[in-house]
């Protein structure tokens, strides 16, 4: 099998060529700096390409979207990340997003309005499932199936978005079973990472909201966890790991799963 | 005619007694800040539809839910013999509606089986309540006031369907000529079987204990978690229709960011009339908080369905919604006395702190569950992440991990301490397969 480089442009080059990209990838701090959340964001370039989508990243030009910084109380920081972001993406005429991240997502899609930044963000399960639907992306259902892939919302996207079929619709395509948890879709419970969590300890409580959730998981006897968020990953990482189960349970991505799917 | 002016009177100081609640509700609205505009009333009135009068939220439960439904679906018929009384007393008619024709017959059918329907699941929910030990009954926040307060309403509706019953019982028994249908009422008088005149003084006296009943109830109501019965429509109707994560605007804070980052608009703001007035930045107490937040307070009915579905309060954390809620109107009730004299007024205690502690705030995952289940779409996160700004910008207080987050994106344009020049390492020596 052949392979070939990906060199991942950045909007500050297509501009110096006088060019634009139709999207912007917004890969937001997660995605740029977390190990397991690279691994995502590299997944999900590799769908791009190989659909031979006309997109950009902001790269060095991009900053925190202020999402956890809002969220932890300081609106200040948070403008003060928005409205750079916004002034960059402004000069790039950017009009269309796609991001991996359910919180910048939200924020991006219902908080930057307000500050000046209008776009059409889109979540990337709804992004591949739009290349489903388009024929751009062909599936192969060989690989997942027969596994038993249960689904965690993300509640940025779900409940906050009311996206719920997107990532649902994806999974279909595998093959593979799709074995709901108890608490699912709009009851779904949270990882734990949302409103800064992420970045904090735990208040004093007698277990983790994260081994929950992943007790939740367990109990529907998946092979494959998939989730579609890069704290819920990371919390639903820890989960498995905390019940000894990372050798038969492999947390994903649903872009991951495309990828592997595909073979790309 | 003694009858008429009796009624005319009792009715007056009822009203006058009701009125003066919601004038000390509206008052109070006036000391706190403007949530939202309230526009897109096709949006808001689908909602009413179908959280308020579908009450699909709260079918959420489903078995439970269900009967609350029943109930309430009964409520809203009874609730039109309710003005027919009303309007009789007054006039000193008799079943004034009557003239309705088929549409009289089968409302009052319809009443008359839900006073029956009400009656047998008020029992079963006053049942629950005494011997089921539903969880989220209990909590940190309930205490016993509260549970006295749930079963004296509950006991207060059973006695309005048991004289409404009464009421067309004796009434079949004592008319010579019946208007309006009441199916289960004939069944049930066939059992009864006294003078005419006796059911006529029955008649009397349940049709006075309903109305009075009715009086009371709606005099009771604005100082009990039952004031859900007015509260819920009116607070469906003006809820906030933006999505659930998304988070308000500060807008204080944006004039003084865009001076922060330009700073040559800070001397064309100078001469404006528009001061950058701001009392605080995030709420300390009441004061702080928005109309909407008090509404919330004022229709809570402390089901606990909120905070049976947190996943901090499940994972055994202080945190608890319904506390949250439940504290705001608390400590409104408390201050505004107060606070309508003097706005300064100061009473050494505040919302936080006093009421609700950093511990809880910062439990909170914004994951929204608790809004997704209030079946009156109340809005928690909105009061907590309030707070947390209070604490961020006003005292600096956030736990410490927080500010090393903040001080990281200030610095880093993250919230890790990685260089910004990192950020497109992840695009380093990425290949793809190539399948043919
Ligand atoms: S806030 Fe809503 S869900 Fe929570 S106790 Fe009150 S009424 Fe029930
Ligand atoms: S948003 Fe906060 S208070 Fe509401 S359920 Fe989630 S963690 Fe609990």
């Amino acid at each position: 099998m052949a392979t070939k480089n990906i060199h991942v442009r950045t909007m500050l080059e297509l501009n110096a060529e006088g060019k634009k990209a139709e999207y912007l990838f917004w890969v937001g701090s997660a995605g740029s700096y977390d190990d397991r959340a690279k691994k995502i964001t590299r997944a999900f370039v590799k769908i791009l390409e190989s659909c031979n989508i006309d997109y950009a990243v902001l790269g060095q030009e991009e900053t925190d979207s202020g999402d956890s910084a809002k969220r932890a109380g300081n609106e200040f920081l948070f403008q003060m990340q928005a409205m750079q972001n916004i002034e960059i993406m402004n000069s790039y005429e950017v009009k269309k997003i796609i991001t991996c991240d359910p919180h910048d997502f939200n924020t991006i899609k219902n908080e930057y309005p307000e500050l000046g930044g209008n776009y059409e963000i889109l979540h990337h399960t709804q992004f591949i499932n739009n290349l489903i639907l388009q024929g751009k992306l062909k599936i192969n259902d060989k690989v997942f199936s027969g596994n038993n892939i249960t689904y965690h919302d993300p509640c940025y996207l779900g409940r906050g978005n009311g996206e719920y079929n997107a990532p649902r619709n994806v999974l279909k395509t595998l093959n593979c079973n799709i074995v709901e948890m108890e608490r699912n879709k709009s009851r779904a419970l949270c990882c734990g990472a949302g409103g800064a969590q992420m970045f904090k300890e735990a208040e004093k409580g007698n277990m983790e909201v994260f081994e929950l959730r992943t007790i939740d998981a367990l109990a529907v006897n998946p092979n494959i966890i998939a989730t579609s968020c890069p704290f819920c990953m990371t919390m639903l990482t820890d989960g498995v790991k905390l019940k000894n189960k990372e050798n038969e349970i492999r947390v994903l991505d649903i872009a991951e799963i495309i990828a592997e799917s595909l073979g790309i | 005619m003694y009858k008429q002016i009796a009624f005319i009177i009792i009715t007056i100081i009822t009203l006058s007694i009701f009125l003066y609640s919601v004038s000390i509700i509206y008052k109070n609205i006036k000391l706190l800040k403007k949530a939202y505009p309230i526009k897109d009333h096709i949006k808001r009135l689908k909602m009413l539809l179908e959280i308020g009068i579908g009450q699909n939220k709260i079918m959420r439960f489903p078995l439970i839910g269900f009967l609350h439904a029943l109930v309430f679906w009964g409520f809203l018929v009874i609730l039109i013999g309710s003005l027919e009384m009303l309007i009789d007393g007054f006039l000193g008619t008799e079943k004034i509606l009557a003239f309705l024709g088929t549409i009289y017959n089968i409302l009052m059918a319809l009443g008359d089986i839900s006073a029956y329907v009400i009656g047998i699941l008020i029992i079963v929910f006053l049942f629950r309540r005494f011997f089921l030990h539903i969880k989220r009954f209990s909590g940190i926040e309930m205490n016993h006031k509260n549970h006295v307060d749930a079963s004296f309403a509950l006991s207060l509706i059973l006695l309005l369907m048991v004289s409404l019953a009464l009421m067309n019982i004796s009434y079949l028994k004592s008319s010579d000529e019946i208007v309006g249908q009441y199916p289960i009422s004939k069944l049930v008088a066939n059992v009864f079987s006294s003078s005419k005149q006796n059911m006529h003084v029955l008649y009397e006296i349940s049709w006075w204990t309903h109305i009075l009943l009715i009086f009371f109830f709606a005099n009771y109501l604005p100082y009990s978690k039952h004031f859900h019965v007015f509260m819920s429509l009116p607070n469906v109707y003006l809820s906030r229709l933006t999505p659930y994560t998304q988070m308000t605007n500060m807008e204080a804070v944006t004039k003084e960011v865009k001076i922060m980052l330009d700073p040559n608009l800070a001397y064309a703001n100078t001469n404006s009339n528009e001061p950058l007035e701001i009392a605080r930045f995030g709420m300390k107490d009441i004061e702080d908080g928005t109309w909407k937040m008090y509404l919330d307070s004022l229709t809570c009915t402390q089901c606990g369905r909120c905070t049976s579905v947190c996943p901090a309060n499940q994972t055994g954390k202080l945190l608890s919604p319904r506390k949250i809620v439940k504290n705001f109107r608390e400590r409104i009730t408390e201050k505004s006395k107060g606070l309508r004299k003097d706005a300064k007024f100061d009473d050494g205690k505040s919302l936080f702190k006093d009421y609700i502690s950093a511990e809880e705030l910062w439990a909170c995952t914004t994951c929204n569950a608790c809004v997704q289940e209030c079946p009156v779409n109340i809005d928690h996160p909105s009061i907590i992440l309030e707070m947390r700004r209070y604490i961020f910008m006003e005292e600096s207080a956030a736990p410490s991990l927080l500010n090393s987050m903040s001080t990281n994106i200030e610095n880093n344009g993250a919230p890790w301490q990685y260089p910004p020049s990192d950020r497109l390492k992840w695009a380093e020596n990425l290949t793809i397969n190539i399948n043919d």
